[in-house]
């Protein structure tokens, strides 16, 4: 069993327009900016993306919306001070956007992961983000019903990888990538540096790589800005 | 104000602060008491912003500025972050807020503007998560209309969250029996802070009537 693959651009080489694609990071810790230009250089559009932001500044999910390839974004806070790209794009009507609450969007994708057919969850009971959803009361606590997302992939970023898919992350960039990994049919992870089978610590091992079916090493310096 | 919310965080508690103003209240925590600070993108055990020149941009706070983690700390993923909030395992979260109801409700993610782009993030978890909620805001907007109020006009983040709001002029309690005042700057009495905030407000322990 081999999964790492020599070069991002044929890591993402089968991702087609349409694709559902999950993208790791919150803010640029995490984001799998290589991946993402790999993406950007095929030619793919017409995504739907979920992230927990939609994009900062001017590299990966920043650039995949600049470059017009998102139809949909899921996310829980796509507003910030360097979100200039998707400001754009919404405020033109050329972006749909899915507002989630950032631990809905943990929960949700989490669930698809794990296999669940839904979960109920108190947050955003009563609120706007809660319109129209089934409620159920549980032990005099309120609820939501909530479904998972799934999807055709994740683009994760992990700091050392193995050819099994084994992941170590690294500090807050570890943040959406655990649960991408379990949630997507199929799971692609940069990584710093591939080490030998047995090299990783089987004990602080964070990601088991059944969840993992390509790893590329991509190798930069460890929290350096992208 | 941060040094009052400071003030009333215990030895041993897991907090969270929000992003703002209750970012400000990690100043003031009192150096002999051991709290854990947590932070939703992953981490507990958060230290302060590090020296100039030793940032390290995978490791960052909610709002993606560089932090550091205290010896002892810990890092993990966003479910788990998630979980110790909804889980009730955070002891105390501050937020900031738009508007906050007598009882407990609270509105600070969205103003409801036409075209404006609206974001939640880890609001609506926290404002409901945590075992306590405190906010901390100025009691009035600047064209003077009090953010206590009966009823939220803004849209809600969560409902009966909040249990206690620290202003410039006044700490109180709110919840199931209204909002009762805790305490009160000098220089102001509870008829003069009820006008200002155009409630019938009275002292903790005392009845409406």
């Amino acid at each position: 069993m081999d999964k790492s693959i020599t070069s991002a651009a044929e890591a993402v080489a089968d991702i087609k327009d349409g694709a559902s694609v999950m993208l790791g990071g919150f803010g640029t810790a995490g984001m799998p900016d290589q991946l993402i230009d790999a993406l950007i250089a095929q030619n793919v559009g017409d995504l739907v993306v979920i992230n927990n932001n939609a994009g900062n500044g001017e590299t990966g999910l920043a650039a995949l919306i600049k470059a017009g390839r998102v139809r949909k974004i899921i996310c829980s806070f796509p507003r910030q001070i360097d979100s200039h790209h998707f400001d754009a794009a919404y405020h033109a009507g050329k972006i749909e956007l899915e507002l989630v609450p950032q631990g809905n969007l943990a929960a949700r994708i989490e669930a698809a992961g794990a296999g669940l057919g839904a979960i109920f969850t108190p947050t955003g009971y009563g609120t706007l983000l809660a319109d129209r959803k089934e409620t159920r009361e549980i032990d005099g606590r309120s609820f939501v019903l909530e479904y998972p997302i799934h999807a055709d992939f994740a683009l994760i970023k992990a700091h050392r990888g193995d050819r099994w898919g084994n992941l170590v992350y690294r500090k807050t960039a570890r943040n959406f990538g655990p649960i991408m990994a379990m949630a997507a049919k199929t799971t692609i992870a940069q990584v710093s540096e591939i080490v030998p089978l047995g090299s990783l610590d089987p004990e602080v091992v964070v990601t088991p790589g059944i969840f993992v079916q390509r790893v590329v090493a991509i190798p930069q310096a460890s929290g350096t800005l992208a | 104000m941060a040094a009052r919310v400071a003030r009333d965080i215990p030895e041993g508690a897991y907090v969270n602060l929000g992003i703002g103003l209750p970012t400000k209240v990690a100043n003031y925590l009192p150096m002999d008491r051991e709290i854990l600070l947590h932070s939703e993108n992953g981490l507990l055990g958060m230290g302060p912003a590090p020296t100039p020149g030793e940032e390290d941009w995978e490791l960052i706070n909610a709002g993606k500025q560089p932090v550091t983690l205290l010896a002892g700390g810990s890092y993990f993923h966003h479910a788990d972050s998630f979980a110790m909030m909804r889980g009730g395992h955070i002891d105390i979260c501050v937020l900031g807020a738009y508007q906050v109801s007598t009882r407990g409700d609270l509105a600070n993610w969205h103003t409801g503007e036409p075209g404006a782009i609206p974001a939640v993030g880890g609001a609506m978890d926290l404002a409901i998560g945590a075992k306590q909620t405190f906010v901390m805001m100025e009691l009035l907007t600047k064209q003077g209309e009090s953010k206590l109020v009966e009823a939220c006009s803004y849209p809600l983040t969560g409902l009966r969250c909040v249990s206690r709001v620290y202003t410039d002029l006044a700490v109180f309690e709110v919840g199931v029996n209204g909002a009762k005042v805790i305490e009160i700057i000098d220089g102001l009495d509870i008829s003069a802070l009820s006008n200002l905030a155009g409630l019938n407000l009275c002292k903790q322990g005392q009845s409406d009537a």
